[in-house]
């Protein structure tokens, strides 16, 4: 049993410099989910469920959303809808009392929080109904009229750079930021081989399970409700509500004591107070987020969008707390989408298959405003020459404006469209040279490497072994084998060809800074304080783990904290495969922090030099080295004193995750159709802390890469009117389309933390589509079929293959 | 997603909706499974003013055997169908091409009834009825009629029931020796039919080929004039209008149809 503490007579300790071993470490095991009791047993809080007394009387807001990709108007008539049943306040731009929105990502076009005078897109929205029901506001909003007068749709992005049309008359172009090289002309000199692509990387909707969602409240900074556990207290009556649930009426005053809270699904809540500041121009003490659980991003729910920021000045103006859940339709017609780039490939080299040059020409798609797709170029041209031994690379980029839904960032945001693009020359390539797609890519893959490696566009490339890849997932796919199965359907001319097809990839994760606190109750138990955001991946288990090693406090007994900027001041958020990396790796070094802070308390206590202490992870505490009975609890220091420790991590560089897929699938030559047969992946993200966290974001990843290469795509008609805004129309699959993956197991730690960890967050779906769009291609290679985009849809491919005829 | 405001009815009896929807006209909408009707109405599509409950009649949930004729009653689930066995052995057809419709949850839901009243031109079910020359009987003010399968669906959506009427009954000949095959094409695992073919003996009709499901008669008549399973498919197009739209366009509906009818013709006659 523990020894109680006792105040010792100060007298020299004889100790053994040996420090107790660490037990054997419960990092890289498989740790049940601690996180999912809640969310399987409906006992999990997303924001549209919130019972928070704050939220006590809550107007209910809906969207008016233009059908019109591209209008202009002068008037919102506002009144049939503002005399409906139970309607608050009908409230346009004017209404908001917001300063002017400001630009972003250096962009000349501003985005307005609602629209003002021009549509861009179908579903901006042009004004917000408040209800006292949701029903009540969705009604009224079909009465709210607005009086259009159309300008053309600038859907196809060749037109949107040509124009003729412009988005924003004023600022002269639909370009809305370019990094364009010029060409070198001696760039292919000595190439006995250039061969050249346009590839389109098909845009495609986030579509998380749960979309976007809000709910705001201003309260007076006094008030005594922040920082306050809402889930303890019981709902008051309407009535007793203090903030007054008939509100003030529209167009209140505004008072400057107030503060808003505000709850969301996102990915950074210090990321969105941030947003909602500069929105409101106001102080940063003024805003407090807050992260219900969250129904998956993938990317998309990083920061305040404008309808955000729309529901918080509602809030305000009416003097009530407003709500709002999105429908699944607007989800897929106005959350931002992903991809969307417009490629043209050109890779020169050599008969015996030696690589040498690679240009990337990259058109993306921004949409109608500038969001994140403004970024997303950098990263496919960071990482355009990916895991080869390139003697050239060019990369060109620009981003232009279209009058469709905005487009931003999507799992891997960047990194998979330099993949799928490289990994498409490389086959096209290796098709002109008539060798071997594994041959080539073997030939030219760079060597195993320890030591950080430059690459031709600056990347620092942290560790890697890609011919190790490539050879395992080969080895392991019975690689020759496909490819005689391949031969002899060919032979026979079955109605069922086999296509085989691969990506050697890397990525890039992390960078940058991340900070923790580890908090030891008296009780036992720990609270870890992070600044990134899980939405489904599993990090209150992984955070525990890392704790539980440190400190040898049970996992069960160590809770995470996120989302709430009164309690994490500071943080970068879940995205970008960061979280582990850098807030594992923070709260290590908090735990470290801890363990120190802890051997200094009781070496105060025993008067004993901290340096003669160990921290004893059995029984989660310290002792005296050689002395396993002197001995105190982590929990009984807690009790003296508060134990807690905050650690900023910054990490030497971002780290690189790489990877190599072998994709089998079955094309049917008479329809077109694909049935994906195997994927055999190595998704190489460094030291795995539990390999069935990881597991599982490499199946979500594949899955979403299987998906954007064969079924996935975001369309639109002329008019710029979104084809695909319900799941009936937007293809998505089930585990019914999909094969049981086969994933292999490679762990090349990364330098740059303790832990050795890369991201894996993203990986899966990076190498996973390149692979399968080749795989289709090169079972119909043999027709003279060279080339087909995505998604590989059985019209697509029928059509290829028809047309080699 | 939240419907226009609606009234709502429970009907005790067929007769009883009868009465509800003589009083609203085309106001009134029957809800039955409202796989289809529900989400329309919740994307505003259907704005009906009222709603005639008729999905827990048990009057209306039954598949019985009536000497060489299987009847349907239009409530029954595609679940019962799928797990009776006076269809698997009476209309096999049936049976197969109920098990591709949605999804369980769907199954467990939607009625044959609706399913046909909808009239979804991709709709599984339409194009088997069709293909068995089934027969739909109606019950209205004016009482009791019966329509072939072929002059019943008329256009996109649209039946040759009028809005006080109600689809009790399909009958349909009980040919289980007969050979049959529903052979359905679709991108994914999940989702309606691009193109589906139903086959029963020489009888060929086309889902996702028109404004209705449709007879393949020119194919049908190259196996009647004795003609090869190749020739007809060849034919299995001609005269179609399918739409062209964001997952196909009409040419490859059309090669479809032509690929999947071959098929369907030598899977029904090979087993």
């Amino acid at each position: 049993m523990n020894e109680p503490i006792r105040r010792r007579p100060a007298r020299p300790v004889t100790v053994d410099p040996v420090t107790t071993p660490r037990s054997t470490s419960i990092l890289g095991t498989r740790v049940s989910r601690i996180e999912d009791p809640r969310l399987v047993t409906g006992a999990s809080v997303f924001t549209a469920d919130l019972a928070d007394r704050r939220l006590a009387g809550a107007a209910h807001a809906v969207f008016v959303r233009t059908p019109m990709a591209h209008a202009t108007f002068t008037t919102i008539d506002t009144s049939v809808a503002a005399a409906s049943p139970g309607v608050l306040a009908v409230l346009t731009a004017p209404d908001l009392g917001l300063p002017p929105a400001k630009p972003h990502f250096g962009a000349a076009m501003v985005e307005p929080y609602l629209a003002e005078g021009v549509v861009r897109y179908v579903g901006q929205a042009v004004a917000v109904v408040l209800a006292e029901t949701e029903a009540q506001a969705v009604d009224a909003a079909e009465l709210v009229t607005v009086d259009y007068r159309p300008l053309p749709a600038v859907v196809d992005v060749s037109e949107a750079l040509q124009g003729k049309a412009l988005l924003f008359p004023d600022v002269g172009t639909n370009i809305a930021s370019a990094q364009d090289t010029a060409a070198d002309p001696a760039f292919f000199d000595g190439c006995e081989v250039v061969v050249t692509q346009q590839i389109v990387n098909n845009r495609v909707a986030p579509a998380p399970l749960e979309g976007r969602a809000a709910a705001a409240v201003w309260l007076p900074r006094n008030s005594g409700y922040d920082g306050e556990d809402a889930a303890v207290r019981t709902p008051p009556s309407r009535s007793e509500n203090p903030f007054g649930a008939g509100g003030s009426g529209p167009h209140a005053a505004i008072d400057d004591d107030l503060r808003l809270t505000l709850w969301l699904p996102n990915q950074g809540a210090q990321t969105v107070k941030k947003d909602v500041v500069d929105a409101f121009g106001i102080d940063a003490d003024r805003v407090h987020v807050i992260t219900p659980d969250v129904g998956g991003a993938f990317g998309a729910k990083f920061g305040a969008e404008p309808d955000h920021i729309v529901i918080a000045a509602a809030a305000r103006v009416l003097g009530r707390p407003v709500r709002w859940s999105e429908t699944r339709s607007e989800n897929l017609a106005v959350m931002p989408h992903g991809r969307a780039q417009y490629q043209t490939v050109t890779i020169g080299g050599m008969r015996d298959g030696r690589m040498i040059a690679y240009r990337l020409d990259v058109t993306q798609d921004a949409g109608a405003y500038p969001r994140l797709a403004l970024e997303t170029p950098h990263g496919t041209a960071l990482m355009a020459p990916g895991v080869y031994a390139f003697d050239r690379c060019e990369v060109s980029t620009r981003c232009v404006l279209t009058t469709t839904t905005p487009v931003g960032a999507f799992r891997g945001a960047g990194r998979p469209e330099a993949t799928a693009a490289l990994e498409r020359a490389v086959d096209l390539f290796a098709a002109e040279i008539g060798r071997d797609q594994a041959a080539v890519r073997r030939r030219n893959l760079l060597p195993r490497f320890t030591s950080p490696f430059t690459s031709l566009t600056g990347a620092v490339y942290d560790s890697g072994d890609y011919p190790e890849a490539l050879d395992r997932v080969l080895a392991a796919a019975d690689y020759p084998a496909l490819r005689a199965e391949q031969a002899s359907r060919r032979r026979r001319r079955e109605d069922v060809q086999l296509g085989i097809g691969l990506s050697t990839y890397v990525e890039i994760t992390g960078g940058g800074k991340e900070n923790a606190t580890v908090q030891v109750h008296s009780d036992g138990s720990a609270t870890v304080f992070t600044g990134v955001s899980p939405h489904g991946q599993g990090h209150a288990t992984a955070f525990a783990m890392i704790v539980a090693d440190r400190l040898g406090i049970p996992v069960q007994k160590i809770n995470l904290v996120w989302g709430d900027t009164d309690l994490v001041p500071r943080g970068g958020g879940t995205g970008g495969s960061r979280s582990l990396q850098l807030g594992g790796a923070a709260a290590d070094g908090a735990a470290l922090a801890v363990a120190e802070l802890a051997k200094r308390r009781a070496g105060e206590l025993w008067e004993v030099d901290p340096a003669d202490l160990v921290i004893d992870n059995e029984r989660a505490g310290v002792s005296v080295a050689g002395i396993p009975d002197r001995f105190v609890t982590f929990a009984e220091l807690a009790a003296e004193e508060e134990l807690s420790a905050q650690h900023l991590f910054a990490a030497d560089g971002a780290t690189f995750p790489f990877g190599a897929h072998v994709a089998v699938v079955d094309v049917d030559i008479a329809t077109g159709k694909v049935r994906l047969v195997r994927l055999v992946s190595i998704d190489d993200a460094g030291t795995v802390i539990n390999p069935m966290l990881a597991e599982g974001q490499r199946h979500g990843g594949l899955a979403q890469g299987v998906a954007q290469a064969l079924y996935e795509e975001a369309t639109f008609d002329e008019d710029g009117n979104p084809l695909t805004a319900t799941f009936a129309d937007y293809g998505i699959p089930t585990a019914a389309d999909l094969p049981t993956f086969e994933l292999l197991d490679m762990e090349t730690p990364t330098p740059y933390n303790v832990l050795g960890a890369k991201g894996i967050g993203e990986a899966a779906t990076i190498g996973s589509t390149p692979a399968v769009q080749n795989a289709v291609i090169d079972a119909v290679s043999y027709l003279g079929v060279r080339h087909i985009d995505m998604p590989l849809t059985p019209q697509r491919v029928w059509r290829a293959i028809r047309e080699t005829e | 997603m939240i419907p226009a405001p609606f009234d709502y009815v429970r009907a005790t009896s067929v007769a009883h909706a009868l009465d509800v929807l003589g009083e609203h006209g085309d106001h009134a909408k029957l809800l039955a499974g409202g796989q289809s009707l529900l989400p329309m109405m919740k994307l505003r599509l259907a704005t009906p003013e009222i709603l005639v409950d008729i999905g827990d009649l048990g009057e209306l949930r039954f598949v019985r055997r009536d000497g060489e004729t299987v009847v349907i009653g239009g409530g029954a689930r595609y679940a019962d169908l799928v797990a009776s066995d006076v269809i698997r052995q009476s209309v096999p057809l049936i049976a197969r091409a109920a098990r591709r419709v949605g999804d369980a949850q769907i199954r467990y839901r939607g009625t044959v009834g609706g399913a046909l009243a909808h009239a979804d031109p991709a709709g599984d079910l339409p194009a088997a009825i069709l293909a068995m020359d089934g027969t739909i009987v109606i019950s209205g003010p004016r009482g009791i009629r019966t329509v072939a399968a072929a002059d019943f669906f008329v256009d996109y959506y649209t039946t040759a029931l009028a809005c006080d009427e109600i689809l009790t009954e399909i009958r349909v000949p009980a040919t289980g020796a007969e050979k049959c095959w529903y052979e359905r094409f679709s991108e994914r695992s999940a989702g309606w039919p691009l193109v589906a073919v139903a086959v029963a003996g020489t009888r060929i009709a086309l889902a996702g080929m028109g404004p209705t499901p449709l007879r393949a008669t020119a194919a049908e008549d190259v196996l009647a004039a004795g003609g090869d399973f190749a020739g007809a498919a060849e034919l299995a197009a001609a005269g179609t209008t399918p739409v062209s739209d964001h997952r196909a366009d009409a040419d490859y509906r059309r090669h479809l149809a032509r690929v999947l009818t071959h098929r369907a013709l030598q899977r029904a006659h090979s087993r």
